[in-house]
């Protein structure tokens, strides 16, 4: 019989331990423990997140399908409808960088085919620590392939995602999974155990020892001894998961699905008790019958195992053999487990003899939920305080823009991305590195745009700014690619949620982030929260990584980001502001992180995700490309970088402020266009209507990158820097 | 090309297949055909005109690439409508699998990087000695996206030098120009081969994606040639010859 001790090493506190074995009127079984712990750990039950997460606007339109469900869902149009989710895998990742993000990628794409939808795209966030640690290459190198090895077997694209490098990171890489898929509106399944008597089947994968105790790992700190969790991560295959994403599709259009969950964190556990709790039902399974590839399996390793490749789902009575005849012919797993019942429990037998019951509310409801202490770190005020007179201005702006093209974070990912098959489903209208991901939708005209962003070293200046410019520059990124934001999901990775400086960084970007959403309108309607990325007692910056999605309406009208024609003009949208703080110049050139980030002003966010709409719409702008990490400079030899190679530009830019703050400011809400000369004209009336500020700043022309007074160089040379710089770094462990 | 003429396409499907919808799309939608997906349990393909095995990862690739798809029952049927002369198309994964069950020499092998590689790349016109590229002369440069993690095509120095001989090499990787170099093989193939035929002509495997190069939206249309080819040669021959 287990004990406190016990509890405790299942990361329980003495507190949750004893509201058990009051709630329960007895000291919970070995089995009963294990569910119990999986289900309260900080991964599984959001403790100490729920109390904010509430603040987070989950409203709209365009919302079908708010959080609480395996993905959220959105309206556009037509009678169909986007389901989207990005979830973090940071702890597998990190203990084994191959399997831990590829089964994040698997993890993810079951959440949007659970709900009835084909996936159609897939974007990565990845987070790493200093390029120049060899364990950082190792991760990379890992992470990557993991990705690339599950998303390009399963035959979904990996069409876009970011990809940051900073120290913060060496002990905790983040990889945080984005999908997306397609369905009808009337074509949505959810997780309802729902008709008693209904019975309860297992599918996909047979079940193993793998990945048993991962929730409760996600939900502790690092030590060096981490590397000796391995067995808590789960190992994927993408090929069982190819068969049963056709064979979930092919069943739900028989129409005897009444619900139906992915097994993720926590496996048979989560999928089965939240399955009961939304619909108010309770569960009866036979654990014997669960298909095992192991022997000897105790119900508590079968509850608990996270063996990927697995759904859990109740059809309607009497129709199981229509869907045991799909599984077999996918060559999967199909097993009746169990039923539903009205006894709002949670009751386990092993070959007739009782296992475990538990009240399912004990395992939802009454989940522990703790509002944590809050306090701003001290160091916050020092951070804040950047001497600018401090600061020298370069004398060559040449080496510095050189400089910032080749650095990690800035440089071009081809690497990375040529690894993934961003083709596949023949729907890709944008080569990856642009600022957002189209993906059309065949059989309409429509199409969908997605990005993911979060610029953490804001959020470590200023969570509350930084989240809310994460928002503001995923819309930004989708007007650019013509698309109008719809909503959001979110991946809030942060350090350990008791440590009060850390509780204070979640409570601020929540803040943040709920404020940009209302007023740009893109509700949250799904996400994670990944605490406790911390190892040796050193946090992550907090990182509260947004995915957006938006609407195309008519895939004629989508821009990229590149330069087009010899001879276009090209225009800044909105006004450049002397804002160094925090900015990528600033890491890399002066080697600081410190400052306050930008100033966000959300109504000139509106407007010039306004401009750019009807912009684009009216085709009266040929590309169209947001100013972010680098300012301007960076930006124009983006937009120069097309994929087909480089093209030149000459440019003049007013100089009213700092040189270095004229090419690398930060300020939010701008924009670059190119256009057509006959153009301007009906641009100015566009920006004059909406009353955002426009400069004609020069020409796409020649083949030099020059910058009238502050940069000339070949525009070849810089992009081979760029090109090259990412290989080149990763070169040179060798 | 005749507009009356509508052929029967089959899209074999093996568990893994990822291309088959790729495929169905670009024959049915983009060239007006008709397009039946095969399961490949199936064993009847006589009603079909032409045979595609589309690429993707049959059975997760987890032996050899194609190699276990290779014993699917249909496979038996496909290897009898090739020998009767009809066009049969494996692309990418497809290549692989027409290899595995003999219907093409040579083998392909993990990519000389050791990594998965997705791009575009220019491939040139060796020989138009096939129902394939009908429609292209030799010489012609074709931008193209491939995909894979095995795409580095071996042979034998026989097998080579026959493949040759017979003018069986349909597509090398080239520069944009058209050079072959050794920049222009994005995988280590022998010869820059990147797709080769059987000896009568009729059995294509290629590792670039025609279907993804089908329409101007998706950034490319070179890849519309190789299917118009095919629909050539079957408005030439198909009264002629009969359903196989």
């Amino acid at each position: 019989m287990p004990n406190l001790q016990t509890a405790l090493e299942h990361g329980l506190t003495e507190g949750e331990y004893n509201k058990i074995v009051d709630a329960l009127g007895r000291e919970p079984n070995f089995t009963e423990l294990g569910i119990l712990a999986a289900m309260w750990s900080e991964h599984c039950s959001y403790k100490s997140s729920r109390v904010h997460l509430k603040r987070l606007p989950t409203k709209g339109k365009a919302v079908i399908q708010g959080p609480g469900e395996n993905a959220g869902i959105v309206d556009i149009g037509e009678g169909l409808c986007a389901v989207f989710k990005m979830e973090s895998h940071n702890h597998p990742s990190f203990i084994e960088p191959y399997q831990g993000a590829a089964t994040g990628v698997g993890g993810i794409l079951r959440d949007i085919f659970t709900m009835g939808a084909r996936p159609i795209a897939i974007l990565d966030s990845l987070r790493f620590g200093n390029p120049q640690l060899p364990k950082t290459k190792f991760l990379v190198d890992g992470i990557v392939d993991g990705i690339a090895g599950y998303g390009n077997c399963i035959g979904i694209p990996t069409v876009g995602g970011e990809v940051y490098f900073d120290d913060c990171y060496n002990g905790n890489p983040l990889v945080n999974a984005f999908a997306l898929g397609i369905t009808k509106t009337d074509e949505i399944f959810k997780g309802y155990a729902t008709g008693v008597g209904n019975p309860v089947i297992y599918v996909g994968s047979k079940t193993g020892r793998d990945g048993i105790h991962g929730a409760v790992m996600a939900s502790e700190t690092f030590t060096k001894e981490a590397e000796e969790k391995r067995p808590a991560v789960q190992v994927g295959d993408p090929f069982t998961e190819k068969l049963l994403l056709e064979a979930c599709l092919e069943l739900f259009k028989t129409g005897i699905v009444v619900g139906i969950q992915d097994m993720g964190a926590a496996g048979l556990t989560s999928s089965s008790t939240e399955m009961a709790e939304r619909a108010g039902t309770g569960l009866m399974i036979e654990i014997d019958k669960v298909p095992r590839r192991e022997v000897e399996m105790t119900p508590y390793e079968v509850m608990l195992s996270e063996s990927q490749e697995r759904m859990l789902m109740v059809v309607e009575k009497g129709k199981e053999k229509i869907a045991q005849d799909i599984f077999k012919k996918w060559d999967l797993d199909f097993s009746v487990i169990g039923e539903v019942t009205d006894s709002g429990k949670l009751v386990i037998t092993d070959n007739g003899e009782p296992s475990a019951e538990i009240p399912i509310n004990l395992i939802s409801e009454e989940a522990p939920l703790y509002n944590r202490p809050i306090d701003r770190p001290d160091y916050m005020d020092d951070l804040n305080n950047l001497d600018m007179s401090s600061l020298s201005i370069p004398n060559d702006f040449n080496n510095t823009l050189l400089t910032l093209l080749s650095s990690p974070t800035l440089a071009s990912k081809k690497w990375i991305y040529e690894q993934y098959d961003y083709m596949v489903r023949t729907n890709t209208l944008t080569m990856p590195g642009s600022d957002a991901a189209v993906v059309r939708i065949k059989g309409t005209k429509k199409a969908v745009a997605m990005t993911v962003n979060c610029n953490s070293k804001y959020c470590y200046l200023d969570p509350y700014i930084g989240a809310a410019i994460a928002v503001a520059e995923s819309a930004r990124n989708l007007a650019c690619s013509g698309a109008k934001p719809l909503a959001i999901t979110d991946c809030l990775n942060f350090g350990s949620p008791e440590n009060p400086g850390v509780m204070w960084q979640f409570e601020q970007a929540i803040n943040g982030m709920s404020e940009a959403c209302l007023k740009l309108n893109t509700p949250v309607v799904s996400g994670n929260v990944s605490f406790y990325n911390e190892t040796e007692g050193t946090a992550i910056y907090p990182t509260p990584t947004v995915g957006m999605v938006g609407l195309i309406e008519n895939t004629d009208t989508h821009l990229t980001q590149w330069f087009k024609d010899e001879g276009d003009l090209i225009v800044l949208l909105g006004e450049t502001k002397e804002e160094l703080g925090g900015s990528e110049y600033l890491k890399q050139i002066h080697n600081k992180v410190e400052g306050k980030p930008p100033v966000l002003d959300l109504d000139q966010e509106l407007k010039l995700i306004n401009v750019l709409l009807k912009a684009s719409e009216r085709g009266i702008i040929n590309s169209a490309h947001d100013i972010s990490e680098g300012g301007v400079a960076v930006a124009i030899s983006e937009c120069c970088f097309t994929p087909k190679g480089p093209i030149g530009v000459e440019v003049k830019v007013p100089q009213l402020i700092r040189k270095d703050a004229v090419l690398f400011s930060e300020t939010q809400g701008r924009a670059l266009v190119s256009l057509n000369d006959q153009n301007l004209n009906k641009l100015k009336e566009l920006t004059e209507s909406l009353d955002l500020p426009m400069e004609t700043i020069g020409r796409v022309s020649g083949t030099r990158l020059l910058i009238e007074d502050l940069i000339d160089i070949p525009v070849a040379k810089a992009y081979n820097t760029w090109a090259q710089g990412f290989e080149n770094i990763l070169k040179s462990y060798a | 090309m005749s507009k009356s003429n509508k052929y029967n396409f089959g899209i074999v499907v093996f568990p893994g297949s990822n291309c088959d919808h790729d495929c169905y799309h670009a024959i049915k939608h983009v060239f007006g055909q008709d397009c039946e997906f095969l399961w490949h349990h199936e064993t009847d393909v006589d009603r079909f005109d032409c045979i595609v095995l589309p690429g993707g990862f049959s059975y997760g690739d987890y032996l050899r690439t194609g190699s276990i798809a290779s014993l699917s029952p249909i496979m038996k049927s496909v290897e009898k409508f090739a020998q009767a002369g009809n066009p049969v198309l494996g692309i990418c994964n497809g290549f692989q699998v027409l290899v595995e069950v003999g219907l093409l020499p040579g083998a392909l092998i993990k990519n000389s990087s050791l990594k998965f590689v997705c791009k575009w790349v220019s491939v040139r016109v060796e020989s138009t000695n096939n129902i394939f590229t009908e429609n292209l002369k030799v010489g012609d440069t074709l931008d193209i996206p491939i995909a894979h993690g095995e795409g580095n095509y071996f042979c034998t120095s026989e097998e080579l030098k026959e493949l040759n001989d017979n003018s069986q090499v349909v597509f090398r990787y080239c520069t944009e120009n058209g050079e072959l170099s050794p920049e222009s093989n994005p995988n280590g193939s022998i010869e820059n081969i990147a797709g080769i035929t059987n000896k009568a002509g009729n059995v294509l495997g290629m590792m670039p994606h025609p279907e993804r190069c089908a329409e101007e939206i998706i950034l490319g249309t070179q890849g519309r040639l190789i299917f118009e080819s095919i629909i050539s040669w079957l408005n030439l021959n198909k009264k002629e010859k009969g359903r196989a």
